[in-house]
């Protein structure tokens, strides 16, 4: 299926990303040259054909709702572009 | 020394003729010399190497050492590294200091071996080629004006070019196979949820699986026995002991069942991958070995039902890049909105980009069904195939490629031709099942350089022992993974 370039703008959207004018029309062309391989999948009859999400069917495992790590607030912050009194900072959300 | 294999080098070590530090001060020196070339590591932790080989070469004289330890390797730069750069190929990762170790890194020290650095890749494993990566393309060793291929592409540039003895990588559709095939090396991707994938970066989490790049199936066998195994931190990770993977590798080929599937003879593979596949199936057969063609009537269908999971899995996995808690964050953000947009924008590069966009598209309201649902559907019947395929052979063998590694530059621009590369390998992620990439011949390129030539040997579920076995007596019979680029 061939998109247009405003399905693009939309999903871009949807996903965070800046696409710019300049690269729109390329984009656009590159990711429709994409759907148009997976489309081959739709001729295919799959009715009654139940989704594998995982090879081997697993279903998730629970584990005892137990306390194992331990705090590293200060570590796991050292790597943050900025915190302050231990939260991360981030532009103003709230006017 | 450096040429040699993990169990040359693991007797070398033990018979006391080179001492695990001098062993590693040559592939520094090796790395000094030849990485701008090559452009294999992104990272080599040199001081850490030296420091895990004195305390390798203490365990050996407490007569503690086991096969690894001592034995200098390097990991795909995608798996967490306590205090040392993990960049992922990204530049939304160019400044990220893990604060923990993946578990096949910790795995890995207890096993004694010791680190070089961390190896080049495409930017969140997504490529078939290594030249998505913001540090640069790789050289491959047998030509450098080829790529080496993807995206453990930094890994098997690093074994082939004697960088390092042995490297992790990982594999979501062909990524630790498709380069062994292209640098001469072993490549191995165990059944999914073999190897832990905790603290191995995700791309596509029911696809991902670690393996190691090595010279031969002997040292995957080794290399596994450290790696494999359940974990706790890891809920996909298959929940079954592992066993010892070196303990079959001598057993008898004598009767062993193989397919051919039918389908991969037909269309679009290269005349000289093609003999090389049918001069291995006279070795197997020689060896006691039963041929038999066989079909796999959708294979067709994986490259098309894996650009729509692994893109979908990706665009989930990569929205927790937002510029807050690590990475990169874009100067001066107006508002959370444009911190967002601007640090993605600008830390992930254009094929990042574009799977994103495309995964993002097949999970959307009202496309949903028809392409991620419609995928699993196919991926199904892509199991299924195998599955039926597995009652009537042990082992399924065919090409790991359509052809010998292309050079730098002839396919990036255009994402569908780079896909395309990976018809032979991503059917086996998508279900799940052991395979090998072994040499088996090589080619001359028009301007005369030799080009090796990989085939793929494909197992059942979690029968990753039987595939190392056949793939060892492949190389006790033939000299292929010997063979080692000039210079």
């Amino acid at each position: 299926m061939a998109l247009e370039q405003s399905d693009v703008e939309k999903i871009a959207q949807l996903a965070r990303l800046d696409v710019d004018a300049n690269e729109a029309q390329e984009v656009t062309k590159r990711i429709s040259s994409i759907l148009e391989l997976i489309d081959q999948m739709q001729d295919v009859n799959t009715k009654n054909v139940a989704p594998l999400a995982h090879p081997f069917d697993a279903i998730q495992r629970l584990r005892p709702d137990e306390v194992t790590e331990t705090d590293q607030r200060e570590y796991l912050q050292a790597i943050a572009p900025a915190t302050q009194d231990g939260l991360y900072l981030v532009p103003k959300v709230i006017e | 020394m450096s040429d040699r294999t993990v169990a040359e080098l693991s007797r070398s070590l033990a018979q006391g003729e080179i001492s695990s530090v001098e062993l590693t001060r040559d592939y520094l020196d090796r790395i000094a010399q030849h990485n701008t070339l090559y452009n294999a590591y992104i990272t080599v932790t040199e001081d850490l190497a030296l420091a895990q080989a004195a305390q390798a070469d203490a365990v050996r004289a407490k007569g503690e050492a086991g096969p690894l330890t001592g034995i200098p390797i390097a990991h795909k730069d995608i798996f967490c590294m306590q205090d040392v750069l993990t960049t992922c190929g990204s530049k939304m990762l160019a400044n990220f200091i893990a604060p923990y170790n993946a578990t096949v890194v910790e795995k890995l020290n207890a096993a004694g071996a010791v680190t070089l650095g961390k190896t080049n890749m495409d930017e969140f494993a997504m490529g078939s080629s290594n030249e998505n990566s913001f540090f640069g393309a790789v050289r491959n060793p047998w030509d450098t004006e080829r790529v080496p291929g993807g995206s453990s592409g930094g890994s098997a540039t690093a074994v082939a070019a004697d960088l390092c003895a042995i490297a992790t990588g990982t594999d979501t559709g062909g990524s630790i196979r498709q380069p062994a095939a292209f640098c001469g090396l072993t490549g191995f991707k165990p059944s999914y949820g073999r190897i832990s994938r905790w603290g191995m970066i995700a791309y596509a989490s029911s696809l991902d699986q670690a393996g190691p790049i090595s010279k031969s199936a002997e040292d995957a066998a080794l290399m596994m026995n450290a790696m494999a195994g359940p974990d706790h931190r890891d809920s996909t990770s298959v929940d079954m002991p592992a066993p010892d993977f070196t303990a079959n590798l001598n057993d008898s080929l004598q009767g062993l069942r193989i397919g051919v599937v039918r389908q991969h003879l037909a269309e679009g593979l290269d005349a000289n991958v093609e003999s090389a596949l049918q001069d291995a199936l006279k070795v197997f057969e020689g060896l006691g070995a039963t041929i038999k063609e066989i079909d796999l009537p959708n294979s067709h269908l994986s490259v098309s039902a894996y650009y729509v999971i692994a893109p979908a899995e990706a665009s989930a996995n990569l929205s927790r890049y937002d510029g807050v808690r690590f990475g990169y964050r874009c100067e001066n953000p107006v508002n959370l909105e444009d911190m967002y947009k601007r640090s993605r924008s600008e830390g992930f590069g254009n094929e990042v980009k574009r799977r994103i966009l495309v995964g993002t598209y097949a999970l959307s309201a009202g496309y949903y069904d028809a392409y991620y649902i419609k995928a699993q559907q196919i991926r199904r019947l892509i199991k299924q195939d195998y599955i039926d395929a597995f009652k009537e052979v042990d082992v399924i063998i065919g090409p790991t490629t359509p052809n010998t590694a292309f050079k730098i530059g002839e396919k990036n621009d255009d994402p569908v031709t780079m896909y395309l590369e990976d018809i032979y390998t991503v059917s086996i992620n998508l279900a799940g099942l052991p395979a090998i990439s072994i040499p088996a011949g090589s080619s001359k390129s028009a301007d005369g350089k030799s080009l090796p030539i990989g085939i793929q040997l494909v197992g059942s579920d979690f029968a990753e022992a039987k595939v190392l076995n056949i793939a060892h007596q492949f190389q006790q019979h033939t000299d292929w993974h010997q063979q080692r680029p000039e210079g």
